[in-house]
């Protein structure tokens, strides 16, 4: 599907998520992304931001304009919630 | 004009372009024609580098251009006239990467129109992203200094050599400024954006100079000397040297003077133009004053630490500020710093006069500026500032009233700010409170010397007076002192008790002494106790006495429980926790200290447990009370019995002696043995080692046991009656090592952690043969500071010191760097009321500060310690 290094190698053959420095990555839903919206009073440019040729961004398959949440394990805080923007 | 809009403005851009010379013109009042200033009368020269159209300096003379006077006016720029055009030295650069882009006949681009065009493509689309052109830009240089024949008028291009510091040299022959000119000016408006130039705003021909800007007067004062002779600014001498040039090249040019001459007045011109801009050109030998010093030009006066920028723009002289050597006093609260009387006199604060202090602030006045709580200025309603003085003191003490302002000098309680650089933390500045006292040094407690870094080995610190209401309640809420006993760099507290703090708790408490009536009074009498408990005892007469543990216990807060290990634990595999033989196991229960001793992990700043306790449990308040409390008692503990060193306590027996030179001459047979082995190839290397890094590793090894080992045994011989021995287990100073090294063995000098190895060609000194791997070879020192190092060991000694001082020094530099660039990137970041860290847009960083949100002053190092006490309280259970 998704191609990143040209030559072709594909890049569904290994999931950069069985690595285990790589935290969960997943699109937000339009309901959530406007709750996170309320909850920080921001605007959408408010967030960080991810480039689209990110490979995690890739792999999930996030387009432009979407906020993907980041679920990163924290050694105080055992789990914290992180929200990033896509952009071009 | 007196209504000024008070929106602010929002810089849109900033363009940078070169100036022209009508653009010069157009802007100079005058033509500055004679190279002198002033004439015999002292008044400034028409036309001269004085004319008062650009701009007065002397009070009581108006400008004839604007007509304002000395301090009110500006300043404006005149002009000289070039008599022929001169190269300006800062674009030398782009003068010769245009020379050489461009055809020597008909001054095209040298490249393709094809080529063009796609080049200017490219430029409009970085521009349209707001990317740097810089990149294609080159590009083109390069490009076009390719092509050897121009593709527009066919002629064959010359190399351009560029000479040191502003000749062009084409194929042997000088490219005069006149000429460089003529090429540019014939470059088209086109080509001129392919080369990175805004045509509108910057035309190459204009980094031709053939006028010059004189800059004002008030960019160049002159001052008058004491002798009345007035000294003019170094631009003004240089501006002087150009115009004179000038001249005699005008003249000889119009003499019809040889062809050699014009060209030598040239080259002179061009010197002194270039130095008027530079006076550190490398190729140019620096213009210099009559004394011999090099003039300061316009770069000199921009660059460096003390230019423009560095030295004027970004730092500041700052008013309301005093520095002086710091001093300790233990009997100031740590919240407080003693300021000399003859700074107190000077500093003042703004007082506005109320009903309620008009009677005490004309007192301030009546006793002048030269009597401390006095009062050195008021100031009317109006705004006018007027000086207290001796004659008008009655006077205006009478005139005060409400609406005046006052401006009182520094007393006792004002909040002033304390600081000591380097400020790396935000523990470097904190608020103080003013307590003058004679003598010329800043007291302040030494439990606050940690969080400053500051000693008292010259030490200096500033301190700066807050001026507004605003700024002083601030202050007293943020940054006094008691609110930065805990760190938030690791939730602990860094102000603490230092040095002689530990090891009078640590005599006090340590043993069962016994403490009369006046000696417990003597040792708590500034701390506010009202009553002594119960005593621990009577003496054969009947008197009362108590013990150092007792008297500890009156300062800490009521209702404290702490149990933990103390320093000198000596962390045994079963910790027996109250029963410790040692004495090592501090427990306080219900504000009482029952057993242990308190050393540095029970108030040492960094580690102090008991003052971290308090301070998270009663307050920062009750947390200050008890450093100040611990500090004074503390020292009078330490007064009860002195505590002293001196070569005398570094004294070991005979027998002890032995046993070190015995431990010694083992290892060195022990190394001998290893070499032998060694040399004969019966060593086995250790795994992923080689022989040579095994035989070091092992040598090492056996020469380290033997230091530690005779450590052991200065450990034996010097106890706890032992000063130094006091002060290293109580975590006070020192430590046990640097106690051995003293009295036993100093041991193995290093170089980056291996054993001393270069100097002459296979051995270390002449002393030793080649190939020597022994252990006084390469660097052991057996002897203690004590017996004194032999020559060969004294001088491993100074390679190993040495080293350690070179460290410090990079470490330092290092570190400041990158706090520098640390700083200058997190500067903006800002933690919200919503736990959210954003910059200054509103765009996020962090979702949660840390992304716990957790404020490590106010935590228990993450732990829930107040759950557990509440669960242990409640069931008697106790958990962890």
């Amino acid at each position: 599907m998704c191609t990143l290094f040209e030559g072709g190698e594909n890049l569904n053959k290994f999931n950069l998520f069985d690595n285990e420095l790589i935290p969960k990555h997943e699109i937000l839903g339009e309901d959530e992304l406007k709750s996170v919206l309320k909850r920080y009073k921001i605007e959408r440019e408010q967030f960080p931001k991810i480039k689209i040729n990110d490979p995690v961004i890739q792999q999930i398959g996030a387009s432009v304009g979407d906020v993907v949440k980041i679920t990163r394990k924290s050694q105080t805080a055992k789990e914290a919630l992180y929200y990033r923007l896509v952009i071009e | 004009m007196d209504t000024i809009p008070s929106i602010p403005k929002r810089i849109s851009a900033i363009q940078f372009g070169l100036i022209s010379p009508r653009e010069v013109r157009k802007m100079s009042v005058t033509n500055i024609i004679a190279a002198d200033t002033y004439d015999d009368d002292g008044y400034p020269i028409d036309m001269g580098l004085m004319d008062l159209r650009l701009g007065v300096i002397d009070p009581g003379l108006k400008c004839k251009t604007c007509g304002s006077r000395a301090g009110e006016c500006p300043g404006h720029f005149g002009h000289i006239e070039l008599v022929a055009p001169v190269v300006h030295v800062g674009f030398n650069k782009t003068i010769r990467k245009t020379l050489r882009s461009i055809c020597r006949n008909c001054s095209a681009l040298l490249l393709e129109p094809s080529q063009k065009k796609d080049f200017l493509a490219q430029l409009s689309k970085l521009h349209e992203m707001g990317h740097l052109p810089d990149p294609v830009i080159n590009e083109v240089f390069k490009e076009a200094r390719k092509t050897k024949v121009c593709p527009h008028c066919g002629t064959e291009q010359l190399e351009i050599k560029f000479e040191k510091p502003t000749e062009y040299v084409e194929d042997g022959h000088k490219l005069t400024p006149t000429e460089i000119r003529d090429r540019f000016e014939n470059i088209s408006d086109d080509d001129v954006k392919v080369l990175g130039m805004d045509p509108s705003s910057a035309r190459p021909e204009w980094m031709i100079l053939t006028v010059l800007p004189v800059p004002p007067v008030t960019v160049r004062p002159s001052i008058t000397l004491e002798s009345g002779q007035r000294s003019e600014d170094d631009l003004t001498h240089k501006l002087v040297d150009i115009i004179r040039i000038n001249q005699r090249f005008q003249e000889n040019r119009d003499a019809g003077a040889p062809q050699l001459i014009i060209e030598d007045l040239w080259e002179l011109l061009q010197y002194h133009v270039t130095t008027f801009f530079d006076n550190e050109v490398s190729g140019v030998p620096p213009a210099r004053h009559r004394s011999g010093r090099p003039l300061k030009t316009l770069t000199q006066r921009l660059k460096g630490k003390e230019g423009r920028f560095r030295g004027s723009l970004s730092g500041k002289r700052v008013n309301f500020s005093a520095r002086t050597v710091v001093s300790p006093d233990p009997n100031l609260s740590i919240n407080e710093v003693g300021v000399p009387e003859a700074i107190a006199i000077q500093m003042t604060i703004p007082e506005r006069v109320i009903d309620r202090n008009t009677e005490l602030l004309k007192m301030y006045i009546l006793r002048g500026s030269d009597v401390h709580p006095g009062a050195n200025y008021v100031i009317r309603p109006d705004g006018r500032r007027i000086k207290i003085t001796e004659n008008n003191k009655e006077e205006l003490a009478e005139k005060v009233e409400k609406g005046w302002i006052v401006e009182r000098q520094l007393m006792d309680g004002d909040t002033v700010l304390f600081n000591r650089q380097p400020s790396l933390h935000k523990m470097s500045i904190m608020a103080h409170q003013v307590k003058v006292l004679p003598n010329k040094t800043f007291r302040l407690n030494p439990a606050v010397c940690p969080p400053y870094n500051a000693d008292f080995d010259g030490d200096e610190m500033n301190m700066h007076v807050l001026q507004t209401e605003e700024s002083r309640a601030e202050a007293s809420i943020l940054m006094q002192v008691q609110e930065n006993i805990l760190s938030p760099r690791f939730g602990g507290p860094i102000i603490g008790g230092i040095h002689d703090h530990i090891s009078g708790m640590f005599l006090l408490t340590r043993n069962e002494n016994c403490i009369t009536k006046n000696e417990a009074l003597e040792l708590l009498r500034k701390a506010e106790i009202r009553e002594l408990p119960e005593p621990a005892g009577y003496k054969d007469n009947g008197d009362p006495y108590w013990n150092g543990k007792q008297i500890f216990s009156q300062i800490l807060p009521e209702g404290l429980n702490v149990e933990f290990p103390a320093e000198v634990c000596f962390k045994c595999e079963t910790c027996k926790k109250e029963d410790c033989e040692y004495n090592a196991y501090v427990v306080i229960r219900n504000g009482e200290m029952v057993k242990g001793t308190i050393d540095e992990k029970a108030i040492g700043a960094f580690k102090g447990i008991i003052v971290d306790k308090i301070v998270k449990k009663y307050g920062t308040e009750a947390g200050a009370k008890f450093i100040d409390d611990f500090t004074r008692l503390a020292v009078r503990g330490i007064m009860k019995t002195g505590l002293s060193f001196g070569t005398g306590d570094e004294d070991i027996s005979e027998t002890a002696k032995k046993n070190i030179k015995q431990v010694l001459d083992d290892a060195e047979i022990g190394v001998q043995e290893l070499i032998r082995t060694y040399e004969a190839k019966e060593l086995e290397p250790l795994p992923g080692r080689t022989l040579d890094e095994t035989i070091e590793m092992k040598i090492m090894q056996t020469l380290g046991k033997a230091r530690d080992e005779t450590g052991r045994i200065v450990g034996n011989q010097l106890g706890l009656e032992n000063s130094a021995v006091i002060m290293a287990k109580s975590g006070a100073r020192g430590s046990m090592l640097n106690l051995t090294q003293m009295a036993a063995c100093v041991g193995q000098q290093s170089v980056r952690g291996e054993r001393i190895r270069r100097g002459y060609a296979g051995r270390t000194l002449p002393h030793f043969d080649k190939g020597d791997l022994g252990a006084d070879a390469r660097g052991f020192v057996k002897s203690s500071y004590k017996s004194g190092l032999s020559p060969t060991e004294y001088f491993f000694h100074a390679i190993g010191g040495r080293e350690g001082l070179v460290d410090t020094a990079v470490r330092t530099s290092q570190s400041g760097y990158l706090q520098r660039r640390l700083v200058n990137a997190l500067q903006d970041l800002e933690v919200q009321y919503d736990g959210t860290v954003r910059e200054t847009r509103g765009v996020i960083v962090q979702f949660r500060y840390g992304e716990d949100g957790i404020d490590s002053t106010k935590s228990d190092y993450s732990k829930p310690d107040n759950i557990h006490k509440i669960v242990e309280a409640v069931t008697g259970r106790k958990v962890n």
